[in-house]
Parts: C-alpha cells; sequence; structure tokens
C-alpha cells in the first residue's frame, strides 16, 4: 500500500496548522540529504544463488550459535524465515509466480535507512544514524517498549523475549566496528558470487544504474532503496518484481520519521489555543448564568412589587369596604335608632290616647 | 453506608472470592514474567511486538478511561450542570483506568524500570509515544489531583479541600488539553506504519478517528460504569431514578452524536483515499461488522433510547460501544496489523496474557469499591454541597 502525498496532506489539514508545522520540518531553505561519502551495500539478487555464506559469516562475526542444520541444508528454503536476536541476516527462497523461472533469493537484514523509523520513535533517542551509514542502537537507555520492532517496515528488528533482566532489541549493526577497522562487513567479504556489494552509497547506486543500463533484460528498471521511504543503505537489485520479493513497490519516497513527526506539530497549537479557547467557553457559560440569574432576581423584584401594589389595592379596598360597612351600619343603627324613636314615640301618643279616654274632657281640648 | 460497614466485617464475599482468585492467579503470572522473560507468559513475537497489553490494556484502557475528562469538561467547562452527578465516578473511573494503563505498560515493558527514562534520561521528543507518555504522566497526575477532593471530604481536611476546589476549572482546561492530544496521538502512532496496518483501517485521519471513538467510549464508559455503581451503591445514592435516567438519555444523545461525527469520518477517510473498493474483500467484510455492528447499530439504539425516552436502548448502545471500541483498537493493534502475513506468523494471545489483562480490570472494580464504599463518589459531602 502506499500513502499517497495528497492523501497525506489533506490528513494533515485535520489540525489547522498541520500544514505549515509540515514544511517547518525542513528548516527553511535548507535541506539535509545525508552524510557525504557514507556506506552502503547492494545485493545483487541476479547473482545470489542462496548458498547462504553471509548468514554463515554473519553469525560469526556477532558470535552467534552455529545454526542446527549445515549451513548448505537447502531445505531450510521450505520455510520463510525471518531475522531473530540471533539471525541478522537470513536469506529467503521466492518463486515468482511465472512459469519455469529459477527461484530467487533475498536477503533480509536491517536495511539502515537513510531517515531511520526506528530512531524517530524511540521516546528515549536509542537509536543514531552514523555518518558512516549505519544506524546504531544504545540498550542502555532501551526502555523495551518495541515501538521501533513495530514500526520497522521492513520486519527487520527483533526482541529478546526469552530475556527477563536485560532484554535488548536485536539486529544488523552493518558491522559498524569491521567499517571502523576499515574493513568490510561479514557478509560481504564471504559473498562468494559478488552479489553482496560493498562501498559508498552514492557510488553503488551508479554502479546498480550500470548494470541496469548494461542488460535492461536481466534487470527491472529501479533500484530498490534509493528512494523508497526516503532511502536506505541497502539497494536491491531483482530481475523479477520487487513486490514477489516483499519489498513494497510504488511507496512514498517521503520518509517514515517525515510523516510520523508531522503529527507532533499539532501538540504547541492544541497547547496554546486551547486554555484561551476553553476559558472563552467557560466565559460564555458563566455569563449566561449570570445573565439567567439577573433575568430571575429582576422577574422576582417585578413579582414582589406587583405582589405589592396589588396588596395595596385589596387593602385599600378592603379599608373602603370596611368603612363602607361601617357606614352602613351606622345608618343602619341610625335607621334603627329613629326607628325605635319613632315606635317609642308612636307607643306614648298611643298611652297618652288611652289616658285621654278616662279624661274625655282633656282629649277634646 | 450501612452495606459498607456490612460487608467491612465479611471477607469471603462471593465477589472478594472471585477477585481473589483473579488477583492471586494475576499476580502468580507476573512473578513469571518478571523473572523468565515476556515470553514466558505473552505470545508475541518479533512480527508482533505488541499484543493485548498492548491492545487492550493501553490502547482500549485510555479510549475507555475518556469519561473523565468529557464529563468534567461538561460540567465545569460547558456548564451542563446537570450532569455533575456523574463527574465523581468518571474522574474516579478514569484515574483508576490510567492508573491501570500504567501497570499494564509496566507489564509489557521489556525494561518497566527505564520507565522515567525519557524524561530523567534521555529524551526523544520526535516520538508520538514519548508525547502520549508525557501527556499520559501529566494526565494521571491531573486525575489523581481531580480525585482528591473526595479524599479531603473523606478525612475532613478542610483547607486542602478548598485548595484543590479552587484548582478545578485549571485542572478541568489542562485534563481536556492533555487528553485531546494523547488520545488522538495513540492513533498518530499508527502513521508510520502505511505497509503494515491494512489500508481500511491506516489514515491519514487516523489521530482524528482516535480522538472521536476515545469520546463515544468514555461516554459509553460512564453510562456502563453508572449500570453496576448506581445498583451497588444505591444506598449512597441522592438523585432519583427519574433524574439518573434523564442524566443516562443525555449521554445517550451525546453518544448518538459522538458516533455519528466518527461514522462521518470513517466514510470521509474511505472516500478520500478512494478505498471502497476494499470493502469487497474479505478484510472490508471484517471491517463492515466493526463499522456496521459496533458504530452504526449504536448509534441507532442511542437515537432511539434518547428520542423514546427508554434507557435500556441507551444501556444497550453504551455495552456494544464499549465492545466496538475494544474491537476496533484490536484491528488496529494486531488484527489488521501486518495484514499480509501468512496466518501462521499470525498473533493470538496466550491465555496468561488475557488473565493479566482481566486481573487488572478486577483490580480496577475492587480499588472502585474500596474508594466508593468510604469516600463520598456516588453522592455530594454535605459539607460542601453546590461546590467544585
Amino acid at each position: 500500500m502506499s500513502v499517497s502525498r495528497r492523501g497525506f496532506l489533506t490528513g494533515l489539514a485535520t489540525g489547522a496548522g498541520m500544514l505549515t508545522a509540515h514544511k517547518a520540518n525542513a528548516a527553511g531553505v535548507q535541506q539535509f540529504t545525508g552524510y557525504q561519502g557514507r556506506f552502503g551495500l547492494l545485493h545483487d539478487t541476479t547473482l545470489c544463488v542462496g548458498c547462504r555464506s553471509c548468514e554463515k559469516a554473519c553469525k560469526e562475526v556477532n558470535g552467534h550459535p552455529p545454526p542446527d542444520r549445515p549451513i548448505d541444508d537447502k531445505t531450510v528454503f521450505d520455510r520463510h524465515r525471518r531475522i531473530t536476536p540471533t539471525e541478522f541476516t537470513v536469506v529467503n527462497r521466492y518463486k515468482p509466480a511465472e512459469g519455469r523461472t529459477p527461484p530467487v533469493y533475498r536477503k533480509h537484514q536491517c536495511m539502515h535507512c537513510n531517515e531511520p523509523c526506528c530512531a524517530s520513535v524511540c521516546l528515549v533517542h536509542a537509536f543514531e544514524k552514523t555518518p558512516e551509514g549505519p544506524v546504531l542502537y544504545d540498550p542502555d537507555v532501551c526502555l523495551g517498549c518495541r515501538y521501533c520492532v513495530m514500526a520497522c517496515p521492513y520486519h527487520a528488528l527483533s526482541y529478546e523475549y526469552d530475556s527477563a533482566f536485560d532484554p535488548k532489541v536485536m539486529r544488523c549493526t552493518m558491522c559498524y566496528p569491521r567499517i571502523k577497522e576499515g574493513k568490510n562487513p561479514g557478509c560481504a567479504d564471504a559473498c562468494p558470487t559478488g552479489a553482496i556489494l560493498f562501498g559508498e552509497r552514492d557510488k553503488l547506486i551508479t554502479v546498480a544504474k550500470e548494470r541496469i543500463r548494461k542488460s535492461p533484460d536481466r534487470y527491472i528498471d529501479h533500484v530498490f532503496g534509493e528512494h523508497e521511504f526516503g532511502g536506505t543503505s541497502w539497494l536491491t537489485l531483482a530481475g523479477v518484481p520487487f513486490k514477489s520479493l516483499e519489498l513494497h513497490e510504488g511507496v512514498t519516497h517521503e520518509s517514515l520519521p517525515s510523516i510520523g513527526t508531522s503529527y507532533l506539530s499539532v501538540v504547541p497549537l492544541v497547547v496554546t489555543i486551547y486554555p484561551g479557547l476553553l476559558m472563552a467557553f467557560y466565559a460564555f457559560s458563566k455569563r449566561k448564568d449570570k445573565l439567567a440569574q439577573q433575568e430571575l432576581e429582576e422577574a422576582v423584584r417585578l413579582a414582589l412589587e406587583k405582589a405589592d401594589e396589588d396588596t395595596k389595592e385589596k387593602l385599600k379596598q378592603a379599608a373602603d369596604k370596611s368603612a363602607k360597612d361601617k357606614e352602613k351600619a351606622i345608618n343602619a343603627a341610625v335607621k334603627k335608632a329613629l326607628q325605635e324613636a319613632e315606635r317609642k314615640a308612636a307607643a306614648e301618643k298611643a298611652a297618652a290616647a288611652a289616658t285621654d279616654g278616662a279624661d274625655p274632657k282633656e282629649t277634646k281640648s | 453506608m450501612s452495606e459498607a460497614v456490612q460487608t467491612r466485617g465479611k471477607l469471603f464475599t462471593p465477589f472478594n472470592l472471585i477477585a481473589g482468585v483473579i488477583l492471586l492467579v494475576g499476580a502468580g503470572i507476573l512473578l513469571l514474567r518478571f523473572t523468565q522473560g515476556l515470553q514466558a507468559t505473552t505470545n508475541l513475537t518479533h512480527y508482533y511486538p505488541w499484543g493485548i497489553w498492548i491492545g487492550f490494556d493501553v490502547m482500549s484502557g485510555v479510549a475507555l478511561a475518556a469519561g473523565g475528562f468529557v464529563t468534567s469538561s461538561a460540567v465545569y467547562l460547558f456548564g451542563m450542570k446537570e450532569y455533575k452527578p456523574i463527574v465523581r465516578p468518571a474522574i474516579l473511573t478514569g484515574f483508576l483506568g490510567y492508573f491501570l494503563v500504567v501497570l499494564g505498560l509496566i507489564v509489557d515493558l521489556g525494561k518497566p524500570w527505564h520507565l522515567p527514562y525519557p524524561f530523567l534520561v534521555q529524551a526523544g521528543p520526535t516520538s508520538a509515544l514519548f508525547e502520549v507518555s508525557l501527556c499520559v504522566a501529566l494526565y494521571l497526575t491531573t486525575l489523581f489531583v481531580e480525585t482528591t477532593p473526595a479524599v479531603f471530604e473523606w478525612l475532613g481536611w478542610k483547607r486542602w479541600r478548598k485548595v484543590v476546589g479552587a484548582m478545578t476549572i485549571a485542572l478541568t482546561v489542562f485534563g481536556l488539553i492533555l487528553s485531546t492530544l494523547h488520545q488522538s496521538t495513540l492513533g498518530a502512532m499508527y502513521a508510520i506504519t502505511p505497509t503494515k496496518l491494512h489500508p481500511l483501517w491506516y489514515s491519514p485521519y487516523i489521530p482524528v478517528h482516535f480522538f472521536v471513538s476515545a469520546v463515544a467510549a468514555g461516554l459509553s464508559m460512564v453510562i456502563v460504569e453508572g449500570m453496576f455503581s448506581h445498583k451497588a451503591f444505591h444506598h449512597q445514592v441522592q438523585i432519583s431514578n427519574e433524574q439518573f435516567e434523564r442524566i443516562n438519555l443525555g449521554l445517550g444523545k451525546a453518544g448518538a452524536v459522538a458516533l455519528a461525527i466518527y461514522t462521518a469520518i470513517k466514510l470521509l477517510s474511505l472516500s478520500l483515499d478512494d478505498k471502497w473498493h476494499l470493502l469487497g474483500t474479505s478484510w472490508g467484510a471484517w471491517y463492515l461488522v466493526e463499522l456496521v455492528g459496533f458504530v452504526l447499530l449504536p448509534c441507532f439504539l442511542f437515537t432511539v433510547g434518547y428520542r423514546e425516552s427508554k434507557v435500556l436502548f441507551v444501556r444497550i448502545a453504551a455495552v456494544i460501544t464499549v465492545i466496538g471500541i475494544i474491537l476496533n483498537r484490536f484491528n488496529v493493534s494486531f488484527i489488521a496489523f501486518n495484514y499480509d502475513l501468512p496466518s501462521e506468523h499470525r498473533y493470538v494471545p496466550h491465555w496468561m496474557e488475557i488473565w493479566v489483562s482481566v486481573a487488572l480490570v478486577t483490580f480496577g472494580v475492587v480499588m472502585f469499591r474500596w474508594i466508593a464504599n468510604r469516600m463520598p463518589i456516588m453522592y455530594e459531602h454535605p459539607d460542601w454541597k453546590d461546590e467544585h
């Protein structure tokens, strides 16, 4: 699978500032294309006969136990093998699909990338690309998180799962100590057919292209490792599609570290933008609460006022009513008193009339 | 509280017995792991350096512990005060979740005693994992401080309680920053494996996928945790059943929105890199199981649950979402990882790996019970009502 640059950049747009920050990695107008004169190795699979002399030499140089089966035992190829803590390089046999073509052998080992993914993902910076080309590993700082093993696109790293107290990431060192002594890596020296060439990487690329130019029928017109994921120290030539040799063709020329670390450019943005933004949200919600509170208070005040007025009105009405009632009562009382008085007067009159009957003279007058 | 007093006297309850057996066997496995190496207890290979101790304990654990930052932000920053009763249990779940993540990491690391090296000895700031570990370290501390109000109320340390109470807003903002960063960066960790992770799961958007799905996972975990804790601590719960149901329906609504956004960005990723044709492959079928069965289905159930006020639907949706997030993290970290390797090289977890992960979760449940039985987690302390 390949990562299209456009798709990748679109992805970066997920954080608004990611696009610009991605460019920031290139540090202005300068670009570092790698140490001059660094070494590399070329594996020409069309010359490889699968003798596994490189494997033998590798084991000797690194002090690994000899293999269980003799090195010329071809049954080893029946099984696909991979790099392990005691096998820094393995040769696998591939049978490309097309009919009777002879098997192709490919050597696996750490590719010693120009921009190593293992180095970029290591949270203690245990890997370092040396000016000579090899990528070195420092077990003393390693946490054993194995992100490097997981990240390597070439399955070139292994881990000492059987060690409880000092497990290490194990892989090819490109024979760094031997290179420092001016010697060739063990595998390159041991190769009897010249399928492995050691030298300056730039020169090896020229050699590889020259071979393709001279024998265009023999080779696929591509030097694997020149540009893949930013390029590798190990270069591979093949007469069959690289895909059939488990090498991912057509992948981006962008290095995996530049893809991986570009996402980290969002970190300073989040850290700087979030506090202000979130405090704004907080202020909004506070303000909303405050306004709601104010509105509530206002409403209560108005309600109280209204209630107050109502009460006054009621009081007034009550007072009026009581005043009226009083008046009524007084009137009634006066009326009653008057009536009483009238009744009394009438009664007196009647009484007087009765006395007059007894004294007609007086009534007559 | 009465039950707490009773159970403190009784040690051999069925729960304690089962938890005890799980933890004891787990301790035995860890002894084996730390004396014999990872090989003795795991099925990890050079192809699969990360198994379920990363895929479950770390990747799923961090996502499921997102409830803490989601609820505290909603209540303290966005003013959704009606969700306050669930903030404390959610923060406690978050704190314990992250604590377990770190424990799981210690178990998985080859040299766990080098854990502080990135900060003390040599930093690798280009690593997504460096950012994740820095954020997780800071966020675990933040969650710890956010849990202390309950501790100080329990101990009656009023001055300290006031100090941490005054820090609530700052802590919430800090927690949201850290969560945004490391939840998404956990996804960004896979950005460097374009040839290893199956294209249906690999996407330039993978950090956003991880963040949005973590929000859905966190919300769902709060619902699931509430299902159990409100039953187990019903005597402590002060809010009415009706209020609790309303809170659940609200969470379900948020879950529906989160899952809908998640679906949208998943489909967007398929479209941007034109990966639709891959849906016709067997990997595509598996991808659809995840997307339809564990994203769209719970999204639908959340929506129905919210609209029809059916808490049961919301709860079922939450359980499916939790399982779905774990499935997604498993897919990314080992099922769809190295998808083109022959089946003989594939990783299947060792029973001891599974046991340790189960033991870690059990340990978390035991700690939650221990704390909630003593401290004001499920209820508000009478002295500190209506405070942060």
